[in-house]
């Protein structure tokens, strides 16, 4: 990938975008579905876009998905 | 704190109600503990998975039985709450005890809020999966408190020089990254408002965790992200004018 092309990636925005709110308000049932098979991304576009752009809500997305996969 | 030297999570239990078929109910009676005074909800118990409706119901009841469900998810909560600042460790300055102390106020904090709101729990994933969420975000929260503690970089260091770094760029091709970048700096500090520019300042250039930035801002996590999200676009956009970039695609919210 080229420095434009990175700088480009990080300026991007994604008209899916949820936000914060939205994306964390069902991140608990995205999780359970990812852990079962299903297609969280499809059933939550907007929640799936804001996870790839928000650093800190990947970060929760991630813990959670690890807390519940260790169990 | 109760007897057994764990936090009392306890509220007051409503009235059993006459749905017992539909709803888990709880007996009548009082508890101490610091939601004391808290009407704990009734939960629909339908749909629910055998383990949820388990937890649901364990929590619905009253005296020792419902000890016993507070005190295992509170075990669990501290035991996540741990993994979690160890997984998070090397990106906070938070270190050592103080780490093991924030894992154990975010399991507090978690408990007492999933005591609170244990109606707005609908079964749409498995109970431990939306009890779990809460300490979790308890832990973002609290390591971006503790990180003005000892804060790796001031805010408003504006830290230029680093920018190739944050934006990944190989270091042997800063030169020929020069002039985008001056470009980059030109409309951050040319076209984007105050409000924007310190906040992109400090999240994009200087590496400030955007947790930590909200707390010393006093704004909500969304809506920093709201700021960064609308300056990237406009940054995106002048450089894009400019002719450093193809045209806008997929950015229009």
């Amino acid at each position: 990938m080229s420095d434009l092309e990175r700088l480009e990636r990080f300026l991007r925005t994604d008209p899916r975008d949820a936000g914060c709110d939205e994306a964390m308000a069902v991140l608990h049932i995205y999780v359970d579905l990812m852990l079962a098979g299903g297609d969280a991304a499809a059933r939550y576009p907007g929640a799936a876009a804001h996870l790839l752009a928000c650093g800190p809500c990947a970060e929760d997305f991630t813990g959670l998905l690890a807390a519940v996969a260790g169990e | 704190m109760t007897a057994n030297g764990l936090p009392s999570f306890s509220c007051v239990r409503g009235s059993a109600g006459a749905d017992r078929a539909h709803f888990v109910t709880a007996a009548p009676g009082a508890a101490g503990g610091s939601l004391s005074g808290v009407e704990c909800a009734r939960l629909p118990a339908a749909d629910l998975d055998e383990e949820s409706a388990a937890w649901v119901r364990r929590l619905g009841t009253q005296g020792g039985a419902r000890q016993a469900a507070e005190r295992e998810l509170y075990a669990r909560l501290v035991r996540i709450a741990l993994a979690e600042v160890r997984r998070r460790a090397p990106a906070t300055p938070v270190t050592g005890p103080e780490l093991d102390d924030v894992a154990h106020q975010a399991a507090g904090d978690a408990m007492l809020a999933i005591l609170a709101k244990l109606d707005g729990f609908r079964g749409e994933s498995r109970f431990t999966t939306w009890a779990y969420r809460f300490v979790i975000l308890e832990v973002s929260s609290k390591l971006g408190r503790h990180y003005w503690r000892s804060p790796p970089v001031p805010l408003d260091a504006a830290q230029w020089e680093r920018l190739p770094d944050r934006l990944g760029i190989d270091p042997a091709r800063y030169a020929e990254s020069a002039a985008l970048l001056a470009e980059v700096r030109r409309v951050v500090e040319g076209e984007l408002t105050p409000h924007q520019r310190r906040v992109f300042i400090a999240i994009v250039v200087d590496a400030i965790p955007l947790d930590a930035l909200a707390v010393r801002l006093g704004l909500r996590r969304n809506a920093v992200y709201k700021v960064i999200f609308d300056a990237r676009r406009k940054i995106r956009r002048a450089l894009a004018a400019n002719g450093y970039l193809d045209e806008p695609g997929l950015e229009q919210r």
